[in-house]
């Protein structure tokens, strides 16, 4: 077991607990609301963007505001100007159970050397496109790929990418369903 | 409780709402058979003397097991009286009964943690075709309607129920969520034996990491039978029992289930192989490696491809649905302001916040072992020397 002060994967666990703690006290604080907003751009180009979101009671803000597009690519005869949005969806998957591989391993004293994962979202068009109504629109599955180098034995770093899939909020609302309401007004 | 009582000569009386062994005359189902072995039910000024330590208590063994305890105790049980509240007062409490009032200045709950079925809420939303029924109800297969069966919970309930239905001829599907696995049997000894010996059951409630977490540790993957039998996934899948991933919704006629069925079971895995370790470690450690048979790991739980996540409830797949989906205490009469905003009662080791009341039989209370028959003596043995403390006016806030 190496010690404690030696292992730095970069996350503040001594904070997270503490936070953790504060809104075991305070559930009020622990409900946030993410924002995210989108404009068409031209074609199936959009371009997406967040920087406000609402948590500990109060309204919050990125350090900036980011933004992201989404497009086709040309195969689809569209313009490429950005990620599928399914494929934004496979990087906030990877983004999350990343983030979290890395501070299970801190609060479990286990440095890490290098996180990498491969994505993999087979899926039918068949469905999108309306040809087969017995396909689904999203992924048949998606098949995630870890390779990790850290100090730790094999079923150590599983327990890590366990623990993180099963705190992982994109995991779970990939995993179970969620209502999603969409209101239209007209300007 | 009563025998430690009895033994420091302190007047006290049981109040029992139906006769000794209530709950396992009546909330259990027939072929249920205790999940420790014989030998370890160890209660105070009392264990097991028969002819084999090693099997596991029928329904009517225990329940004689326990009439028999509370005879030999002369326990000064008041059957067929409820309790409908209990009161905080100047110098102690007073307990309403269906017999009469009691004045007392402490009081010790033992209902047990498994009073209340836990029903999911989306049961609602289930198209009245679908029969349902949950564990406290169930007593055998015969109620059980011809035709496909869910079992919704994978720990010792519905993991032994979706055994039997599917044994008795229902095509059974469970419906996994958070569960752990553990073999019966490991290097030739009961996991029982191993967790007793090498410390597991005696680990303590203030040095574990997470307390709430490890009260809420759903039950281990055991049956009690003649045969020492598994009852984890692989077991069920060889039976024809068909694994599906946590219950997550219904909607339209449709049951819709979880896709983190593949990582659930690689956690449990993960645990399992965790538990092993220790068991190695310690039986190395005891040079116990020439007495045992040797380590070794049990095959990863066995998944199809890709489990369905969802189920059409109008078609006739699934007649009945068996809710194993865990209970809860019901502490509906304690008029006290003790319980916390999940309802949940507020106790240090079991001592409650209100002094002179102490809590017993829930998971983890003290010890691991606190949810067995085998973790009264030492649980029973610490309260009531806080009890006696209380009554003399020197008690400290933990136990």
């Amino acid at each position: 077991m190496p010690e404690t002060k030696s292992v730095d994967n970069g996350v503040n666990v001594e904070a997270i607990l503490e936070a953790r703690k504060a809104l075991t006290a305070q559930p009020e604080g622990a409900k946030f609301v993410w924002r995210a907003q989108c404009e068409w751009v031209r074609g199936t180009h959009s371009r997406s963007s967040v920087e406000k979101f609402y948590g500990l009671g109060d309204e919050q803000k990125h350090r900036t505001r980011y933004t992201f597009d989404s497009d086709h690519p040309e195969i689809f005869a569209s313009e490429d100007n950005g990620a599928t949005p399914v494929e934004l969806l496979m990087a906030g998957l990877a983004g999350c159970i990343t983030a979290g591989i890395a501070t299970v391993a801190q609060n479990r004293n286990i440095q890490l050397h290098s996180v990498k994962a491969t994505l993999e979202g087979p899926m039918d068009l068949q469905g999108i496109l309306g040809i087969d109504t017995d396909v689904r629109n999203g992924f048949d599955n998606i098949k995630v790929t870890y390779e990790i180098k850290a100090d730790a034995t094999l079923d150590e770093i599983k327990a890590i990418v366990a623990q993180s899939q099963k705190r992982s909020a994109v995991y779970d609302a990939v995993t179970n369903p969620t209502n999603v309401t969409v209101e239209v007004r007209k300007v | 409780m009563s025998w430690q009582l009895t033994q420091r000569s302190i007047d006290h009386v049981v109040l029992e709402r139906g006769e000794v062994a209530h709950s396992w005359k009546t909330e259990r189902w027939r072929s249920l058979r205790l999940l420790t072995p014989s030998w370890q039910s160890r209660l105070p000024g009392y264990g097991y003397e028969g002819a084999d330590p090693d099997g596991f208590r029928t329904m009517p063994e225990t329940i004689a097991f326990l009439e028999t305890y509370a005879k030999v105790i002369s326990a000064p049980v008041r059957e067929h009286t409820t309790v409908s509240s209990v009161r905080r007062t100047d110098d102690g409490y007073e307990v309403t009964t269906d017999q009469g009032t009691w004045q007392c200045r402490t009081v010790v709950i033992a209902t047990g943690a498994c009073n209340i079925p836990m029903v999911p809420a989306l049961a609602a939303a289930l198209p009245s075709e679908i029969r349902t029924m949950t564990a406290l109800e169930y007593k055998g297969p015969e109620q059980v309607e011809p035709g496909g069966v869910l079992v919704v919970g994978a720990s010792a309930t519905g993991t032994q129920i979706a055994e039997e239905l599917q044994r008795a001829g229902h095509p059974v599907t469970i419906s996994v969520g958070e569960h752990v696995r553990v073999p019966r049997t490991y290097r030739g000894r009961d996991i029982q034996w191993w967790m007793d010996k090498c410390g597991v059951l005696d680990d303590r409630y203030d040095e574990v990491d997470d307390l709430v977490r490890a009260r809420h540790v759903p039950s281990l993957q055991l049956a009690g039978s003649t045969d020492r039998r598994d009852v984890d996934l692989n077991h069920l899948s060889g039976l024809g029992v068909r694994h599906i991933g946590r219950l997550a919704n219904v909607t339209d006629g449709k049951a819709q289930f979880s896709g983190s069925l593949r990582n659930l079971c690689e956690l449990a895995d993960l645990k399992m192989n965790r538990l092993l370790e220790r068991i190695d470690v310690w039986a190395a450690e005891q040079e116990l490696d020439g007495d045992v048979e040797p380590h070794h790991r049990f095959d990863a739980t066995r998944l199809e491809d890709s489990p369905p996540l969802e189920l059409k409830l109008k078609s006739g797949e699934i007649r009945t649905i068996l809710w194993a989906t865990g209970y809860r205490p019901d502490y509906s009469w304690l008029e006290m302001p003790v319980l916390d905003r999940k309802g949940r009662l507020r106790h240090e080791g079991g001592v409650v916040e209100s002094p002179g009341m102490y809590l017993l039989g829930i998971p983890f209370l003290r010890r691991r072992k606190s949810s067995l028959i085998d973790g009264a003596a030492d649980d029973t043995k610490v309260l009531c020397e806080h009890l006696v403390r209380t009554l003399d006016g020197k008690a400290e806030v933990h136990a």
